[in-house]
């Protein structure tokens, strides 16, 4: 990457003088638009080839650690066939993007949707590019394109042995009109040699010597810091602060309300801002929820269990009159907690505002959400406004949807005109006012007939919509759109692979005052423990193996079905595992299917007489159609598991006095390197379809170590975390 | 004005005296390779080395730091990213977000000169750095790699 930029006109730079720029319409029917400045004419731009052949490809998507950068670089360069090793990438202003029709598409970096949702139109901006350098180079020659050939940025026409370079014809092939899209052929997944490879990653350098600069480290002439207390009850105000009382301490400049919620001390350092906030006398109106906390809202949900409203998101048959009718029925009720998503990088985004413009610098999952929210909180039109985004410290969901941060960054800046401000919240800030991963109950009812077989299934979802507290529009008559992720009867985002008779999976929606958010998995993550381990539930009641009850269910959707089987094959199910260290070692298994990929997992674990847990290894498996970059899937499934096993085993942020009572790792612990189990990754790309990989395999990984531990222990593990429950046998 | 050695210079700063090292090296200093995580000494992401020992910046008040003391962070590992660590965490394309890669690394550096033939126990014990993105595999592997006979 660029490094980030303190001249606003930076990325112009980046492709200035001596760069030219190709450009095709997509992906909204752009029009041809003038660039603003001294750029090379250009109508929308992918690709940039500067005379030393030298590739700069333009990535809308943010990397945030997942490796979209790389990825979708190598869909670029596939169709360009430039020279990897002279591929650089950079990223395109979200203000650019807006300027221009938005002619690189959604900015959006979340849902596991940055290739699966882009593949189509960035690699027609390689492919074109491609087909206007060959145009450029056989015109200059005065042969036919179709005798050109290229690799590697070199053009050839065989039949007389002539050769050059894409940095050569880059002037002349800017001139060109651009192809029509919709003529452009793209490769054969099975033809690709760059993309589908395991290449390692563009931007790993920078992040071994300290140079990688993230949104906290921007420092820019003149720039003050801003540390920022919120009213630690949500929805609480700001009723009175003595700023007199710090007034004097060493570099404080300013101490301001932010919005009425929150306020922020402005000094020269942002160290001695947290302190002088510190010691801050600030009196908070803490509001209606001064008092909730999570036992209430359980309460709430489990009433919420037995409602009569529900909206139905998946339905077939009968489920209560066949569960009335049931020889046997089986019941359990589980549960998740509030989780926070504890981005290593704190929340932060620097400020600069003008009567006549705003520009921000942060780290975003989604640069043009952030510069509606600066927008918004800079009273300018978002044309007066830009944001930069910054390489991501961690993102997970937290800085997508929601930019609460940009908008203080802004409030405060608007205070301190033309002055830069750094806001940077402190990990107490970011833990007790994150977008929490929302707490849900279910209850799962099932009817067995007399030879045990499944007939009926009534899933009750209770609890938190995320849907209901971001975007609340797409809530209709109860129902939010992604509470069913990965139990859908079909679609992309989750289709449940069971065929049961009659079937009934119904949402009622309860929500606390804790603000939700899209973390990691989403939905997928709790419906998939609910299911899985009730399958496992069943499989036991039953007396089958829970290999052989999926392998019935699953009869009827045979991606989800290969996914199980592999990890099952892999992971040795159905022989013992060896013992480690004197331990028995036992397995539990888990499928499903969410951010258009097939995932399973096979967990092995042992747990000694007095209850200590161990997760030996993790066989996963990940069908996500295509696989761009195997190497890196693979890197993605393995930190999904760090990621939900820190979820499942000490993740919960419980709210008391209506405020979240973690505020720091020490109460908020995540997994580290003792306890990382194993994880064995089979990439299986089956062809055909486009399916996400940065979330899918956190949903598998709870249930299955949680499979595994009943196993281990006859203990039922039905409500989260596990750390509150001991497996220590009699 | 306040002096520290830091990577092999004699650097001044005007902090006051309980302001953690962290905070010093980074906005006095200009060394942002060092991270705020969490303040509290629990992440590590704020790992530089003081006389060759690990130490979490974050919690270290800047006076405590001896005069005569060396300071190294990331910056200062290495010229070049040259560091057999560093060479091993690109050769295994270790870093995801890479936020708390730096910490990682100097917490690595530390133990491989206390223990040149890191055993996974020793790892496990030494490396109780916090990464989000769920790395610790590859680093483990990593410092297995940098610590081979000839690198």
């Amino acid at each position: 990457m660029q490094s980030p930029t303190l001249d606003r006109r930076g990325f112009l730079g980046a492709a200035g003088a001596g760069s030219f720029v190709f450009a095709f319409h997509i992906p909204f029917e752009a029009q041809a638009q003038a660039a603003p400045g001294n750029l090379p004419p250009e109508v929308n731009a992918w690709v940039v080839v500067r005379p030393d052949d030298t590739v700069v490809i333009r990535i809308a998507r943010s990397e945030m650690g997942q490796g979209t950068l790389t990825g979708l670089a190598q869909l670029v360069a596939e169709e360009l066939e430039c020279d990897w090793a002279r591929v650089t990438t950079e990223y395109p202003t979200p203000g650019q993007n807006l300027a221009r029709n938005r002619v690189w598409g959604s900015f959006s970096t979340g849902g596991s949707r940055g290739i699966r949702e882009s593949h189509d139109y960035v690699r027609k901006g390689g492919a074109a590019a491609r087909l206007m350098l060959v145009q450029a180079a056989a015109q200059g020659w005065g042969v036919p394109t179709a005798d050109c050939r290229t690799q590697a940025g070199v053009i050839s026409h065989p039949a007389s042995g002539r050769r050059t370079t894409y940095g050569q014809v880059a002037a002349a092939a800017a001139r060109l009109a651009p192809p029509d899209a919709a003529t452009i052929t793209l490769k054969d997944p099975k033809a690709w040699h760059l993309a589908g490879k395991p290449l390692k990653r563009l931007d790993t350098r920078d992040k071994l010597t300290g140079a990688q600069v993230y949104g906290m480290d921007l420092s820019l002439p003149g720039m003050l810091n801003a540390a920022i207390r919120q009213c630690p009850v949500f929805g609480g105000k700001l009723k009175s602060f003595d700023a007199a009382a710090i007034a004097a301490r060493p570099g404080v400049k300013k101490v301001l309300a932010v919005g009425d919620q929150a306020v922020a001390v402005v000094a020269d350092t942002w160290w001695r801002a947290k302190t002088a906030l510190d010691a801050l006398p600030v009196v908070w109106d803490e509001g209606e929820h001064a008092r909730a906390s999570s036992e209430a809202f359980a309460q709430v949900m489990r009433a919420a269990l037995d409602a009569e409203q529900a909206a139905a998101g998946h339905v077939a048959g009968d489920a209560k009159a066949a569960l009335a009718g049931a020889a046997r029925t089986l019941e359990a009720v589980y549960s998740v907690p509030h989780q926070n998503h504890a981005t290593m990088e704190t929340m932060n985004a620097t400020a600069r505002w003008t009567p006549e413009r705003c520009e921000v610098w942060t780290p975003t999952q989604n640069g043009e959400a952030a510069l509606a929210a600066a927008a918004e909180a800079a009273g300018l039109p978002p044309a007066k406004c830009e944001v930069y985004k910054l390489h991501l410290g961690g993102g997970f969901g937290r800085r997508g949807a929601v930019h609460d941060w940009v908008t203080q960054a802004v409030q405060i800046a608007r205070q301190l005109p033309g002055t830069p401000v750094k806001l940077i919240w402190s990990r107490e800030e970011d833990m007790t006012h994150g977008r929490y991963h929302p707490a849900t109950m279910c209850r799962l009812r099932a009817g067995l007939d007399d030879q045990g077989r499944l007939q009926a299934l009534h899933m009750r979802l209770a609890g938190q919509s995320i849907m209901a507290g971001i975007f609340p529009q797409n809530v209709r008559n109860g129902l939010d759109p992604v509470a069913f992720q990965g139990l859908n009867a079909g679609g992309a985002e989750g289709a449940l692979g069971y065929k049961v008779p009659h079937l009934l999976i119904d949402h009622a929606i309860r929500n606390p005052h804790v603000p939700p958010g899209f973390w990691r998995g989403v939905n997928l993550n709790q419906n998939a423990i609910y299911l899985e381990c009730f399958i496992d539930e069943i499989a036991h009641a039953a007396r089958q193996d829970p290999l052989a009850l999926r392998r019935t269910l699953l009869a009827g959707s045979p991606r989800h079905l290969a996914v199980l089987e592999a990890v099952a094959a892999k992971a040795g199910w159905g022989r013992p595992a060896p013992d480690v260290n004197g331990q028995k070692v036992h397995r539990g298994l888990a499928q499903i299917m969410g951010f258009g990929s097939y995932v399973a997992a096979c967990a092995e674990v042992s747990v000694s007489a007095a209850g200590d847990l161990t997760i030996h290894r993790i066989v996963a498996a990940t069908d996500c159609g295509h696989a761009v970059n195997p190497q890196q899937i693979e890197a993605q499934v393995e930190g999904s598991f760090a990621y939900g096993l820190s979820a499942a085993l000490y993740g919960a942020c419980t709210v008391k006095n209506g405020r979240i009572e973690q505020e720091n790792f020490n109460t908020y612990p995540v997994m580290m390197m003792d306890k990382m189990p194993k994880v064995e990754t089979l990439v299986m790309p089956s062809g055909g379809f486009w399916g996400g990989v940065g979330e899918p395999t956190i949903a598998v990984a709870a249930p299955a170590v949680l499979n595994a531990i009943f196993a281990a222990t006859g203990i039922r593990i039905r409500e989260l975390p596990l750390s509150r429950h001991s497996l220590k046998r009699a | 004005m306040p002096t520290l050695h830091v990577n092999g210079t004699p650097r001044t700063h005007d902090a006051e005296p309980d302001t953690p090292l962290l905070w010093v090296l980074r906005e006095q200093l200009g060394l942002t390779g060092t991270k705020y995580g969490c303040g509290i000494a629990q992440c590590g992401a704020c790992t530089v080395h003081i006389d060759g020992e690990a130490v979490r910046s974050c919690t270290r008040p800047v006076s405590t730091v001896e005069p005569g003391a060396k300071v190294v962070t990331i910056e200062g590992l290495s010229k070049d990213g040259s560091h057999p660590l560093q060479k091993a965490w690109a050769e295994l394309d270790v870093p995801q977000c890479g936020f708390c890669q730096c910490g990682m690394i100097m917490t690595a550096a530390a133990l491989l000169k206390n223990r040149p033939r890191p055993t996974d126990q020793d790892i496990d014990q030494a490396m109780t750095n916090v990464c989000r993105c769920g790395t610790y595999n590859r680093v483990r592997a990593a410092i297995k790699l940098a610590a081979q006979p000839g690198r």
